[in-house]
């Protein structure tokens, strides 16, 4: 469970990009970050594992207080969140496999992960994530060589190699095809049910997070300004969240995609449907 | 097909097995074969070549108390005993480079674009080449030797040293930008019916300016390290009083011009990196 | 602005005014500074000699052809140390180097106020001075020889090799650092999983074009001492043995032509 209290976050620069955002996330809940650009979405979520330092406020993972954390413990509460992002973040030189070890790294002392002799382990969980993910024939590729779909992928598999108590994902899709994008939310769905995982996904495209998420936040200029279930995404919180804008071809697309997602087991049927309909839009 | 990393290592035996599956780093050289033959390879080399190295322990030994004293020289440096001599050589030094980067830069822009595949005819493009082959093949000292024998002692010499140097150096860049540039540019102007000339200052000049400014500084910084060095020769230049020093052991004059020397590197770097940005 | 109005028309020039009075000024004063320069630099200069150099060119010319080939065999013992001594002093400057490239990188320094602007300063004062001169002061120091040759490249190296990597080091992309720095990997992790992979192509290259570059002083570093075909063209020099200066620049030609071929290949291949 993810408690925020009070999160504030002022830049050098003066900029306030966060003003006391609070709220909770139970286990296993899949939570969609939306807003406008600017509105403190990226830097909400790298406030909660510290890659970005809040000004001031709160935060809990479980009974952890992660904004207190000395650096040393800092790095082992990391280890039990994994990251996904945007742009993959992959370690392009190096192989899948090792990509997907890196996960790994805060578990294993310097001169394993050096020498890369990782626990059997920590190696059999590493295949069975990319069989999962399904991405195991390309293991020993290096990860510049694969698509945006497969990295994404990749990135998936690192972030539960971690065991991780919390998912923070940054724009999953904003470099994917539609088609693309709606297979690596379906998978992320999927892992965080099988291992009742929370998770925070920022995204940006409002139709796939009402599809696929529990739950929206909405943000505006660093504040909450929707916190409900998807289905609650009215024009008029939709114009509260982004500005005026006509909401009607969203909201019709909405209707069409959850007809897609819970309509009954054929995927393959589904996907066509949406590739057909982004050809001819 | 490389060999793959994930072998399985013991076959499934049952509906629920667990495969226990090896995984090993992959390695930098993919061929064993070849792999083996380099390490082997680098191993016999380094055997070979530090076996070479007649190191005579006892004049090391002996040489430490010089060392010492040398870098006592460079901490407590003695800048008025030979002042005279050091302010010869600096000015020498200085107004090397300053006249040999100039008259470098000069000459190099003609050569540079006469060495430009695309915008120069082919024989043109070959004497350039030539000349710009011949400039960067011969070390500088070795130039001023012959520079020296020619024209005699003093920074005359060295500046023809630093000059021909430049050419070479710049030439080449000069002409690799040319070569880069952004055709559609050019292209464009071409267009329009401009003549050979105007084609230049229109369509290439703009593209390659900021380029070359920046790499004549750097050229200025190289020509005054050299000008440091071609004394030893007869060049002109602080050289030649370094090594008067260092010869006569007097640890604390070398020691002020190794000191004036870096930090008018130093100098140049700083200010060098200030022209760049207000010339943009 | 290049373009104003002048009596209620639209006008342009190719640069305003203040901009075209600057550059005019820097040209006068770039002008005047050659000047000055060149009348100090050539206060002393004998121009007779300048007057008689076509001359003399001509009869070095004369002398130096044909190049004495039989003393070819004499010269394949230093050739053999020069290329020890830019190998073994390129491997000494890379160890060395590495380590300081990543105290003087911004975003690798452990303490930016202290530790990097050291490294910068050994970074600078490593560069000022050329090759030759270590090799000056090594003599001094360690005596004449090899041995000499392969500090002096190596202190020049370090300089030279930091300063290319760590400027690799600072153009790294960020956020596969932060991803790594995500999982609660440590800094020396981070490092070798962020950072290295990153910065090894270019790594590979700098040492490499930094060899070849070497390879060109090596063969000069002689002329004080310290070891190499230098040696020998400092000997053949002295007693005005013009031929065998022949030879030996020949075979200077041949190895910088060489060792020329194996970086460009080299860079070309490790992308």
């Amino acid at each position: 469970m993810l408690r925020i209290e009070n999160l504030h976050k002022r830049y050098r620069t003066g900029d306030e990009a966060l003003k006391g955002v609070s709220f909770t996330v139970p286990s296993g809940q899949i939570l969609g970050l939306i807003g406008p650009s600017g509105s403190g979405k990226s830097t909400l979520i790298r406030c909660v594992n510290r890659l970005v330092e809040p000004s001031a406020g709160r935060i809990f993972l479980d009974d952890l207080e992660l904004t207190a954390l000395s650096h040393s413990e800092l790095r082992k509460a990391r280890r039990h969140i994994g990251m996904i992002f945007q742009e993959f973040a992959l370690v392009e030189r190096l192989t899948v496999m090792e990509n997907v070890l890196s996960g790994r790294l805060g578990y294993v002392p310097f001169w394993r992960s050096f020498s890369r002799r990782y626990p059997a382990v920590d190696i059999d969980k590493a295949f069975a994530l990319l069989e999962r993910v399904g991405v195991l024939d390309q293991a020993d590729k290096r990860a510049d060589a694969l698509s945006g779909g497969q990295r994404q992928r990749v990135g998936i598999a690192r972030a539960l190699e971690q065991d991780p108590e919390l998912l923070l994902i940054d724009e999953p899709t904003a470099s994917l095809d539609p088609k693309t994008s709606r297979q690596i939310m379906r998978l992320i769905r999927e892992v965080c049910a099988e291992r009742n995982l929370p998770a925070i996904i920022n995204i940006h495209d409002v139709v796939l997070a009402q599809t696929f998420v529990d739950r929206i936040v909405g943000l505006r200029a660093g504040e909450v300004v929707f916190d409900g279930a998807p289905a609650a995404l009215s024009p008029q919180v939709l114009t509260r969240i982004y500005g005026e804008e006509d909401w009607t071809e969203l909201q019709r697309r909405y209707d069409d995609e959850t007809e897609d997602e819970s309509g009954a087991g054929d995927r393959k049927a589904a996907d066509a449907r949406i590739e057909r309909r982004a050809g001819l839009a | 097909m490389p060999e793959s990393n994930a072998a399985r290592a013991s076959p499934e035996i049952g509906p629920n097995a667990i495969t226990a599956r090896i995984w090993r780093r992959p390695p930098l050289i993919h061929n064993r074969t070849l792999r083996w033959a380099c390490g082997a390879g680098a191993f016999m080399y380094l055997t070979l070549a530090l076996a070479s190295l007649h190191i005579n322990w006892r004049r090391v030994y002996d040489g430490i108390e010089r060392g010492w004293r040398l870098i006592q020289g460079f901490l407590v440096p003695d800048f008025l005993s030979r002042w005279g001599d050091i302010a010869v050589g600096m000015q020498e030094s200085l107004t090397m480079t300053v006249t040999s980067t100039l008259v470098g830069v000069l000459i190099s822009v003609p050569i540079g674009i006469g060495a430009a595949r695309n915008i120069a005819p082919l024989p043109i493009y070959f004497l350039c080449r030539g000349i710009i082959a011949v400039s960067r093949s011969l070390q500088e000292i070795i130039v001023a030797i012959f520079f020296v024998a020619m024209f005699g002692f003093g920074p005359f010499a060295g500046f023809l040293t630093l000059s021909f140097g430049t050419i070479g150096f710049l030439s080449k860049l000069l002409a690799e930008d040319i070569e880069d540039i952004d055709e559609s540019q050019a292209e464009a102007i071409r267009a329009t019916g401009a003549g050979w000339w105007q084609l230049v200052n229109y369509g290439i000049q703009p593209q390659v300016m900021p380029r070359l400014l920046g790499l004549s500084c750097y050229r200025l910084d190289i020509n005054f390290r050299e000008s440091a060095v071609i004394g030893i020769v007869g060049a002109g230049g602080i050289g030649a009083t370094l090594n008067t020093a260092i010869d006569r052991y007097e640890f604390n004059s070398a020691g002020a011009i190794l000191i004036l020397i870096i930090a008018i590197v130093m100098m140049s770097e700083y200010f060098s990196g200030y022209a760049r940005k207000w010339v943009q | 602005m290049p373009v104003a109005t002048a009596v209620n028309k639209l006008v342009w020039r190719h640069r305003a005014p203040r901009r075209q009075l600057a550059l005019w000024v820097s040209w006068f004063a770039l002008v005047s500074l050659f000047v000055f320069c060149w009348r100090v630099m050539t206060k002393d200069t004998m121009w007779s000699f300048v007057w008689d150099a076509p001359r003399q060119a001509a009869d070095i010319s004369d002398r130096m052809f044909p190049p004495a080939l039989r003393y070819f065999p004499e010269l394949l013992a230093p050739l053999w140390d020069t290329i020890n001594i830019a190998t073994l002093g390129t491997l000494i400057a890379i160890v060395i180097a590495v380590p300081v490239a990543f105290l003087a990188a911004r975003n690798t320094t452990p303490s930016p106020r202290m530790v990097r602007p050291l490294a910068l300063l050994t970074i600078v004062a490593s560069r000022s001075i050329n090759s030759l001169i270590w090799g000056l002061l090594l003599v001094t120091i360690v005596g004449p020889g090899v041995f000499a040759g392969v500090i002096a490249i190596a202190l020049r190296s370090i300089g030279f090799i930091a300063k290319l990597l760590y400027e690799a080091i600072e153009e790294i992309d960020a956020s596969q650092v932060d991803a790594i720095t995500a999982t609660g990997a440590s800094r020396l992790q981070v490092l070798d999983y962020g950072v290295v992979p990153q910065v090894l192509p270019a790594f590979a290259g700098i040492s490499v074009f930094r060899w070849d570059i070497n390879i060109r002083e090596s063969t000069v570093l002689g002329l004080v001492g310290a070891g190499g075909l230098g040696l020998k063209l400092q000997a053949s020099l002295n007693t005005l043995a013009w031929s065998q200066v022949t030879t030996i620049l020949l075979v200077i030609f041949a190895t910088v032509a060489v060792s020329e071929w194996i970086s460009a290949r080299v860079r070309h291949a490790v992308i």
